[in-house]
């Protein structure tokens, strides 16, 4: 397995300027990618020999609307919307996500379909729940949700208790659609660790003799 | 004589052969399928959205709940991903536990799809042999967690508690003979391993049993043999993973390849087919059960010799012992903070996948430094493999779609997440 390093060095001498920038968290590399390049970005990275990621494992949405929201340290902003790829290489061992990120209001990118045959469900997906419209898709339905829904649910203006509710009627007959009746409600709030903080037990330690 | 040939027709949602809840528009000409659009969906209950609005270790529950038939290889992966971006790692006796208890969910997983797979294609004494081996390993879940089937056993930092000392015999009651009593209770009189090495040693002759019943029979082989074909490439392209990758000869198997936990201190194979049709697909998972009992005995050698702590000496994710909470009241402070308010992680993102007994099971975890999770994506096998449906389906005759269900070990659970 190649180290991820030599990986990222590779694919940035490929890609030039497609590339904008560079992430590292816990060791695994994000690079974010210019948007217009998205196709030949994953053409280029299937295709070249050295790299060959002949698959697509995951096509995912994001919504940075609330990231970090309540917490002066982390200060994002930045466009809303985020599509992420996680690439793998079977024959080289090794893994890569990409990160575009959609400034436009909706949320549009070219999809990826014809590159990798998986993200047809991938982008369903995220279309459906995040409202992300990707270009060029053979077949850009609604999956998960239910017929005649509104709305994207997993973003993050989305209520966890949704709009509407439905039940069967007895006098019409049918089932039938009504404003939730649950009031939103937040079991645990949010809380950022402070730089300082403590592990929570070392005081606990010094009590125990 | 009409000349109209083509027809819709409408499968599901409830249909006992579409484990679990699928609706799917087919289009035939005659009895030959020309597409096939599954509409999914039907148990969505946004897992994802939900873990966002709780703290880590609150929605490992939730985590059961995906692939209902195989609990411990999804918790797992989100254990580990929060494992990742706490930068912690479990002891090696909590990474042996794991490694047994996935492998026991392997087993339960394919014997639950062997089950219902033969059911599907007409062979029933299949089903009940299979489920029997599985009674046994719905014991040893129940024995380290008190769950049958939803375990909630690994925690992040290792797994909620040791091995118990005693295996749960059964006990007497008017339905039950006091010799069948006996017979139940003989595994039972030792410690969990012993009743889990006394399985190994038991199970092979099992696999046989199951095999003598499939392996040369000509209707299973006629019900199974070429159909949905999948060649290397396309099974590529397509983001297979697991068995179906491997069915189709790609030899990809993350225990192997990119070793978690202490998958790099065991010895199995990895069986790989040839033809990548439903046939190869039903031999390599029979031969997994095989290597999987093949780890579970590695790893109850290792943990017999090898007695130490199961969760990680952090208090800041591990809870305080109840003998503590008792009587100090620090602890129960602390156990109350862990429970409620959970643990912030610091900001970062990480994926982290393991091979679960249908394919690779993925969790991308982002998150902003807060005690809940910023973003949650659960990379389920059994969605991608039911995205390629329609292309396995073409072609093939309107009785052959079951047999490609079952072919894909479809749990429902883990599609809709």
């Amino acid at each position: 397995m190649s180290t991820q390093t030599t990986i990222v060095e590779k694919v940035q001498e490929i890609l030039g300027s497609a590339v904008v920038d560079m992430t590292t968290s816990k060791g695994q590399v994000t690079l974010d990618i210019v948007k217009e390049e998205i196709v030949r970005v994953c053409t280029v990275l299937r295709d070249t020999p050295e790299l060959a990621f002949e698959q697509l494992i995951d096509i995912c949405g994001i919504d940075y609307l609330q990231y970090g929201e309540g917490n002066r340290e982390i200060n994002h902003t930045g466009p809303r919307f985020g599509v992420i790829y996680h690439l793998l290489s079977v024959t080289k061992n090794h893994r890569l996500r990409l990160r575009v990120l959609l400034d436009d209001d909706p949320p549009a990118i070219e999809s990826v379909a014809d590159v990798w045959s998986v993200a047809n469900w991938f982008e369903r997906e995220a279309f459906d729940l995040f409202g992300i419209i990707f270009d060029g898709h053979p077949d850009l339905r609604r999956i998960l949700t239910d017929y005649g829904f509104i709305g994207h649910p997993f973003r993050k203006d989305f209520p966890l208790s949704g709009h509407v509710e439905m039940r069967y009627d007895e006098e019409k007959g049918r089932v039938i659609y009504e404003p939730v009746t649950i009031e939103p409600r937040t079991l645990v709030p949010r809380k950022y660790a402070a730089s300082d903080d403590q592990p929570a037990t070392q005081n606990r330690e010094g009590r125990d003799g | 004589m009409g000349e109209l040939r083509s027809s819709t027709i409408n499968f599901g949602p409830q249909h006992p052969a579409a484990h679990g809840v699928l609706r799917m528009i087919a289009e035939l000409d005659g009895e030959v399928v020309q597409r096939l659009d599954p509409h999914i969906g039907l148990l969505h209950r946004g897992t994802e959205k939900l873990a966002e609005t709780k703290p880590y270790n609150q929605s490992i529950g939730y985590m059961d709940r995906l692939d209902y038939v195989s609990m411990l290889s999804n918790e797992h992966a989100y254990v580990m991903a929060i494992e990742a971006l706490l930068g912690i790692s479990p002891p090696v006796r909590a990474q042996y536990i794991r490694v047994l208890y996935d492998e026991i969910t392997r087993i339960r997983n394919h014997l639950m799809w062997i089950g219902t797979h033969g059911l599907d294609l007409g062979a029933m004494a299949v089903f009940l042999y299979a489920f029997r081996d599985r009674e046994d390993l719905i014991d040893c879940y129940e024995a380290v967690s008190g769950a049958r089937l939803h375990a909630g056993y690994y925690r992040p930092g290792g797994v909620y508690r040791d091995l118990p000392e005693r295996m749960p015999e059964h006990q007497q009651n008017d339905r039950i003979s006091a010799k069948k009593l006996k017979r139940l209770n003989e595994d039972r009189q030792g410690s969990l391993l012993d009743f889990i090495q006394a399985f190994t040693d038991r199970f092979p002759g099992h696999i046989d049993e199951l095999e003598t019943l499939l392996t040369d029979n000509r209707i299973w082989k006629q019900r199974t043999v070429d159909i949905a074909v999948v060649s290397p490439e396309r099974a590529l392209q397509l983001g297979f993973t697991g068995p179906m990758l491997r069915g189709s000869g790609v030899e990809w198997d993350l225990r192997k390849k990119q070793p978690y936990e202490v998958y790099d201190r065991v010895d199995f194979d990895i069986p790989v087919g040839t033809n990548g049709d439903t046939y190869d697909r039903y031999l390599i998972r029979m031969e997994e059960m095989r290597q999987s009992v093949r780890i579970m005995r590695q790893c109850i050698e290792w943990l017999h010799q090898h007695p130490g702590p199961v969760m990680v000496d952090d208090p800041k994710v591990a809870p305080p012992r109840r003998e503590n909470m008792k009587g100090d009241m620090e602890s129960l402070i602390h156990h109350f903070k862990l429970f409620s308010e959970g643990y912030s992680i610091p900001q970062g993102e990480t994926y982290q996948a393991v091979e679960h007994p249908k394919g690779e099971f993925g969790i991308y975890l982002v998150s902003d430094g807060s005690n809940k999770p910023y973003r949650l994506k659960i990379r389920a096998p059994c969605f991608v493999h039911l995205a390629a449906y329609d292309e396995m389906a073409k072609g093939h005759m309107l009785a052959d779609v079951v047999a490609i269900i079952g072919t894909m070990d479809i749990v429902f659970g883990d599609v809709d997440r």
